[in-house]
Protein backbone atom coordinates (compact mmCIF):
# COMPACT_ATOMS: atom_id res chain seq x y z
CA UNK A 1 0.00 0.00 0.00
CA UNK A 2 1.32 3.74 -0.79
CA UNK A 3 2.11 5.88 2.06
CA UNK A 4 -0.83 8.32 1.83
CA UNK A 5 0.64 10.60 4.71
CA UNK A 6 0.16 14.30 4.27
CA UNK A 7 4.12 15.47 4.89
CA UNK A 8 4.63 18.88 4.94
CA UNK A 9 8.48 20.72 5.80
CA UNK A 10 8.79 21.61 9.12
CA UNK A 11 8.06 25.53 9.61
CA UNK A 12 11.09 27.64 11.47
CA UNK A 13 9.95 27.36 14.47
CA UNK A 14 9.66 22.99 14.18
CA UNK A 15 12.92 23.35 13.10
CA UNK A 16 14.45 25.19 15.49
CA UNK A 17 13.30 23.28 18.35
CA UNK A 18 14.56 20.21 16.65
CA UNK A 19 18.03 21.67 15.98
CA UNK A 20 17.87 22.95 19.35
CA UNK A 21 17.15 19.63 21.32
CA UNK A 22 19.30 17.85 18.79
CA UNK A 23 22.03 19.72 20.14
CA UNK A 24 21.27 19.95 23.77
CA UNK A 25 21.55 16.37 23.59
CA UNK A 26 24.66 16.01 21.47
CA UNK A 27 26.50 18.04 23.64
CA UNK A 28 25.25 15.94 26.58
CA UNK A 29 23.52 18.93 28.26
CA UNK A 30 20.20 17.25 28.35
CA UNK A 31 19.51 13.65 27.41
CA UNK A 32 16.61 11.96 25.35
CA UNK A 33 14.69 10.68 28.80
CA UNK A 34 15.12 13.42 30.23
CA UNK A 35 13.41 15.93 27.60
CA UNK A 36 10.48 13.25 27.26
CA UNK A 37 10.15 13.05 30.91
CA UNK A 38 9.94 17.25 30.97
CA UNK A 39 7.51 17.22 27.90
CA UNK A 40 5.34 14.58 29.87
CA UNK A 41 5.19 16.79 33.45
CA UNK A 42 4.07 19.43 31.13
CA UNK A 43 1.29 17.77 29.54
CA UNK A 44 0.17 16.29 33.11
CA UNK A 45 -0.26 20.15 34.01
CA UNK A 46 -3.75 20.86 33.95
CA UNK A 47 -6.43 23.72 35.34
CA UNK A 48 -7.29 21.29 37.87
CA UNK A 49 -4.49 22.25 40.00
CA UNK A 50 -5.23 25.73 40.24
CA UNK A 51 -8.65 24.94 41.13
CA UNK A 52 -7.90 22.55 44.19
CA UNK A 53 -6.15 25.90 45.36
CA UNK A 54 -9.05 28.11 44.67
CA UNK A 55 -11.54 25.87 46.28
CA UNK A 56 -9.14 25.18 49.70
CA UNK A 57 -9.10 30.00 49.77
CA UNK A 58 -12.90 29.27 49.39
CA UNK A 59 -13.68 27.04 52.31
CA UNK A 60 -10.44 27.98 54.65
CA UNK A 61 -9.99 31.66 55.13
CA UNK A 62 -6.52 31.72 56.68
CA UNK A 63 -5.33 29.64 54.00
CA UNK A 64 -6.77 32.21 51.69
CA UNK A 65 -5.08 35.12 53.63
CA UNK A 66 -1.73 33.20 53.12
CA UNK A 67 -2.70 32.66 49.23
CA UNK A 68 -2.79 36.17 48.99
CA UNK A 69 -0.25 37.29 50.83
CA UNK A 70 2.41 34.42 49.23
CA UNK A 71 1.13 32.50 46.72
CA UNK A 72 3.65 30.15 45.97
CA UNK A 73 4.38 28.96 49.68
CA UNK A 74 0.46 28.57 49.86
CA UNK A 75 0.71 26.36 46.83
CA UNK A 76 3.28 24.25 48.65
CA UNK A 77 1.56 23.90 51.50
CA UNK A 78 -1.33 21.41 49.55
CA UNK A 79 1.88 19.54 48.18
CA UNK A 80 1.72 21.83 44.60
CA UNK A 81 5.19 22.33 43.87
CA UNK A 82 5.64 25.57 42.05
CA UNK A 83 9.65 25.56 41.39
CA UNK A 84 10.68 29.29 40.52
CA UNK A 85 7.22 30.30 40.56
CA UNK A 86 6.74 33.59 42.36
CA UNK A 87 2.70 33.56 42.30
CA UNK A 88 0.27 36.66 42.68
CA UNK A 89 -2.92 35.87 43.78
CA UNK A 90 -5.47 38.64 43.00
CA UNK A 91 -9.05 38.21 44.37
CA UNK A 92 -12.30 39.33 42.59
CA UNK A 93 -14.54 41.24 44.97
CA UNK A 94 -18.34 42.15 44.01
CA UNK A 95 -16.55 45.44 43.83
CA UNK A 96 -13.23 44.54 41.96
CA UNK A 97 -13.27 41.86 38.94
CA UNK A 98 -9.48 41.21 37.95
CA UNK A 99 -7.96 39.53 34.67
CA UNK A 100 -4.64 38.14 33.84
CA UNK A 101 -2.59 39.01 30.05
CA UNK A 102 0.82 39.18 28.79
CA UNK A 103 1.46 41.98 26.07
CA UNK A 104 4.95 41.05 25.53
CA UNK A 105 4.74 37.40 25.17
CA UNK A 106 2.49 34.44 26.96
CA UNK A 107 3.77 34.59 30.40
CA UNK A 108 1.15 32.19 31.91
CA UNK A 109 0.73 30.08 35.67
CA UNK A 110 1.25 27.26 33.87
CA UNK A 111 2.37 25.27 37.24
CA UNK A 112 -1.17 25.64 38.19
CA UNK A 113 -3.25 25.59 34.81
CA UNK A 114 -1.20 23.99 32.02
CA UNK A 115 -0.63 24.63 29.02
CA UNK A 116 -2.44 28.13 27.82
CA UNK A 117 -4.69 27.94 25.36
CA UNK A 118 -4.70 29.56 22.21
CA UNK A 119 -5.96 32.66 22.49
CA UNK A 120 -4.29 33.41 25.79
CA UNK A 121 -1.14 34.00 23.11
CA UNK A 122 -2.84 35.42 20.24
CA UNK A 123 -1.83 38.98 19.53
CA UNK A 124 -5.43 40.03 19.21
CA UNK A 125 -6.05 39.01 23.10
CA UNK A 126 -2.47 39.98 23.98
CA UNK A 127 -3.27 43.47 22.77
CA UNK A 128 -6.98 44.20 23.13
CA UNK A 129 -7.70 43.15 26.77
CA UNK A 130 -5.08 46.19 27.92
CA UNK A 131 -6.65 48.60 25.71
CA UNK A 132 -10.43 47.91 26.10
CA UNK A 133 -11.17 44.43 28.61
CA UNK A 134 -14.95 45.14 28.90
CA UNK A 135 -15.06 44.73 25.06
CA UNK A 136 -12.55 41.32 25.35
CA UNK A 137 -14.55 40.35 28.68
CA UNK A 138 -18.01 40.53 26.48
CA UNK A 139 -16.56 38.66 23.87
CA UNK A 140 -15.55 35.41 26.15
CA UNK A 141 -19.48 36.11 27.11
CA UNK A 142 -18.45 38.12 30.52
CA UNK A 143 -20.99 41.37 30.62
CA UNK A 144 -19.81 43.38 34.08
CA UNK A 145 -21.52 46.63 35.63
CA UNK A 146 -20.02 49.85 35.22
CA UNK A 147 -19.98 49.84 38.72
CA UNK A 148 -17.18 47.20 39.18
CA UNK A 149 -13.66 47.99 38.46
CA UNK A 150 -11.84 46.38 36.30
CA UNK A 151 -8.33 45.28 37.15
CA UNK A 152 -6.27 44.01 34.16
CA UNK A 153 -3.13 42.83 34.86
CA UNK A 154 0.54 42.57 32.69
CA UNK A 155 2.60 40.31 33.72
CA UNK A 156 6.07 41.53 32.40
CA UNK A 157 8.57 40.66 34.19
CA UNK A 158 8.89 37.48 37.13
CA UNK A 159 5.60 37.56 38.88
CA UNK A 160 2.80 35.07 37.42
CA UNK A 161 -0.78 35.69 38.10
CA UNK A 162 -3.72 33.62 38.95
CA UNK A 163 -7.15 35.12 39.69
CA UNK A 164 -9.38 34.06 42.63
CA UNK A 165 -12.81 34.26 41.87
CA UNK A 166 -15.83 34.45 43.98
CA UNK A 167 -17.80 31.57 45.11
CA UNK A 168 -21.07 31.61 43.61
CA UNK A 169 -23.90 31.46 45.56
CA UNK A 170 -25.66 27.96 45.65
CA UNK A 171 -22.44 26.28 46.76
CA UNK A 172 -23.06 26.54 50.80
CA UNK A 173 -22.10 23.21 52.13
CA UNK A 174 -20.21 21.81 49.22
CA UNK A 175 -16.95 20.01 49.73
CA UNK A 176 -13.67 21.03 48.32
CA UNK A 177 -13.63 18.47 45.81
CA UNK A 178 -17.09 19.19 44.46
CA UNK A 179 -16.26 23.20 44.71
CA UNK A 180 -12.85 22.33 42.54
CA UNK A 181 -15.35 21.19 39.80
CA UNK A 182 -17.02 24.34 38.83
CA UNK A 183 -13.49 26.23 38.87
CA UNK A 184 -12.64 26.58 35.17
CA UNK A 185 -9.54 27.69 33.78
CA UNK A 186 -10.84 30.75 32.12
CA UNK A 187 -12.24 32.01 35.62
CA UNK A 188 -8.56 31.89 37.01
CA UNK A 189 -7.14 33.72 33.98
CA UNK A 190 -10.47 36.66 34.58
CA UNK A 191 -12.42 35.48 31.42
CA UNK A 192 -15.28 33.88 32.78
CA UNK A 193 -16.99 33.56 36.56
CA UNK A 194 -17.68 30.21 37.79
CA UNK A 195 -21.33 29.38 37.62
CA UNK A 196 -23.15 26.40 39.18
CA UNK A 197 -24.47 23.92 37.11
CA UNK B 1 9.45 48.24 53.41
CA UNK B 2 8.17 44.90 53.14
CA UNK B 3 8.78 42.65 49.90
CA UNK B 4 6.09 40.39 48.65
CA UNK B 5 8.83 38.09 47.85
CA UNK B 6 12.22 37.71 49.13
CA UNK B 7 15.71 38.56 47.61
CA UNK B 8 18.19 36.15 47.06
CA UNK B 9 20.91 37.82 44.83
CA UNK B 10 23.04 40.86 45.88
CA UNK B 11 20.41 43.98 45.02
CA UNK B 12 19.56 47.80 45.24
CA UNK B 13 17.98 49.18 47.59
CA UNK B 14 14.50 50.19 46.58
CA UNK B 15 13.87 53.96 46.33
CA UNK B 16 10.02 54.18 46.21
CA UNK B 17 7.30 53.48 48.65
CA UNK B 18 4.02 52.11 48.05
CA UNK B 19 1.45 54.25 47.08
CA UNK B 20 4.34 56.83 45.55
CA UNK B 21 3.48 58.32 42.13
CA UNK B 22 5.69 57.40 39.79
CA UNK B 23 6.12 58.01 35.86
CA UNK B 24 7.70 55.60 33.57
CA UNK B 25 10.51 56.63 31.94
CA UNK B 26 9.90 57.54 27.92
CA UNK B 27 12.84 55.48 26.64
CA UNK B 28 13.27 53.32 23.93
CA UNK B 29 16.82 51.45 24.16
CA UNK B 30 17.47 48.46 22.03
CA UNK B 31 17.22 44.72 23.42
CA UNK B 32 15.21 42.31 25.58
CA UNK B 33 13.19 45.38 27.63
CA UNK B 34 10.39 43.95 29.73
CA UNK B 35 8.77 47.88 30.15
CA UNK B 36 5.96 47.31 27.26
CA UNK B 37 6.15 50.16 24.94
CA UNK B 38 2.02 51.71 25.92
CA UNK B 39 3.12 52.23 29.06
CA UNK B 40 6.07 54.02 28.72
CA UNK B 41 5.81 58.22 30.34
CA UNK B 42 2.65 57.44 31.71
CA UNK B 43 2.24 58.42 35.51
CA UNK B 44 1.08 55.64 38.29
CA UNK B 45 0.95 54.79 41.89
CA UNK B 46 3.50 51.43 43.44
CA UNK B 47 0.91 49.08 44.38
CA UNK B 48 3.40 46.51 45.71
CA UNK B 49 7.32 45.63 46.15
CA UNK B 50 7.34 42.22 44.64
CA UNK B 51 11.18 42.01 45.38
CA UNK B 52 14.77 42.05 43.66
CA UNK B 53 15.52 40.29 40.55
CA UNK B 54 18.12 40.39 38.29
CA UNK B 55 17.69 43.05 35.34
CA UNK B 56 16.12 40.93 32.32
CA UNK B 57 17.78 43.56 29.74
CA UNK B 58 21.37 42.12 31.27
CA UNK B 59 20.21 38.53 31.54
CA UNK B 60 19.56 38.44 27.99
CA UNK B 61 23.02 39.75 26.98
CA UNK B 62 24.09 36.57 29.18
CA UNK B 63 25.35 38.62 31.93
CA UNK B 64 24.51 38.30 35.20
CA UNK B 65 22.10 41.15 35.61
CA UNK B 66 23.45 41.89 39.50
CA UNK B 67 22.63 44.22 41.50
CA UNK B 68 19.29 42.74 41.08
CA UNK B 69 16.61 45.49 40.61
CA UNK B 70 13.77 46.47 43.01
CA UNK B 71 10.35 45.13 40.86
CA UNK B 72 6.96 46.97 41.64
CA UNK B 73 3.74 46.64 40.85
CA UNK B 74 2.28 50.04 39.71
CA UNK B 75 -1.16 50.93 38.62
CA UNK B 76 -2.13 53.00 36.56
CA UNK B 77 -5.72 54.22 35.87
CA UNK B 78 -7.03 53.68 32.16
CA UNK B 79 -8.37 56.45 31.29
CA UNK B 80 -4.60 58.15 32.24
CA UNK B 81 -3.12 55.18 29.77
CA UNK B 82 -5.88 56.15 27.01
CA UNK B 83 -7.21 59.21 26.78
CA UNK B 84 -10.39 57.81 25.40
CA UNK B 85 -10.95 54.15 27.29
CA UNK B 86 -14.62 53.62 26.83
CA UNK B 87 -14.58 51.48 30.20
CA UNK B 88 -15.28 52.93 34.05
CA UNK B 89 -13.83 55.83 35.38
CA UNK B 90 -12.01 53.51 38.03
CA UNK B 91 -10.94 50.57 35.55
CA UNK B 92 -7.17 49.86 36.14
CA UNK B 93 -4.00 48.36 34.55
CA UNK B 94 -1.25 47.05 36.72
CA UNK B 95 1.95 46.09 35.20
CA UNK B 96 5.50 45.01 36.63
CA UNK B 97 8.11 47.70 36.21
CA UNK B 98 11.96 47.35 37.43
CA UNK B 99 13.15 50.41 39.10
CA UNK B 100 15.00 51.65 36.75
CA UNK B 101 12.19 52.18 34.92
CA UNK B 102 10.87 54.43 37.31
CA UNK B 103 11.16 58.50 37.96
CA UNK B 104 9.18 61.18 40.35
CA UNK B 105 7.08 63.09 37.76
Amino acid sequence: MSDQGRYQPLTYFQLMEVSLRELLVEKGILNEQQIDEEVAAMRARTPERGARVVAKAWVDDAFRQRLLMNGTAACEELGIEVPSLRLVVVENTPQVHNAIVCTLCSCYPRVLLGVPPDWYKSRNYRSRMVREPRAVLAEFGLQLGDKVQIRVHDSTADMRYMVLPMRPQGTEGWDEARLASIVTRDSMIGVAVPAVP
Amino acid sequence: MKAQYETRFPALPPTFSIGEKVRVRAAAPLGHIRTPFYIRGHVGEIERFCGCFPNPEELAQMRDGLPAQPLYRVRFRQKEVWPDYGGADADVLEVEIYQHWLERP
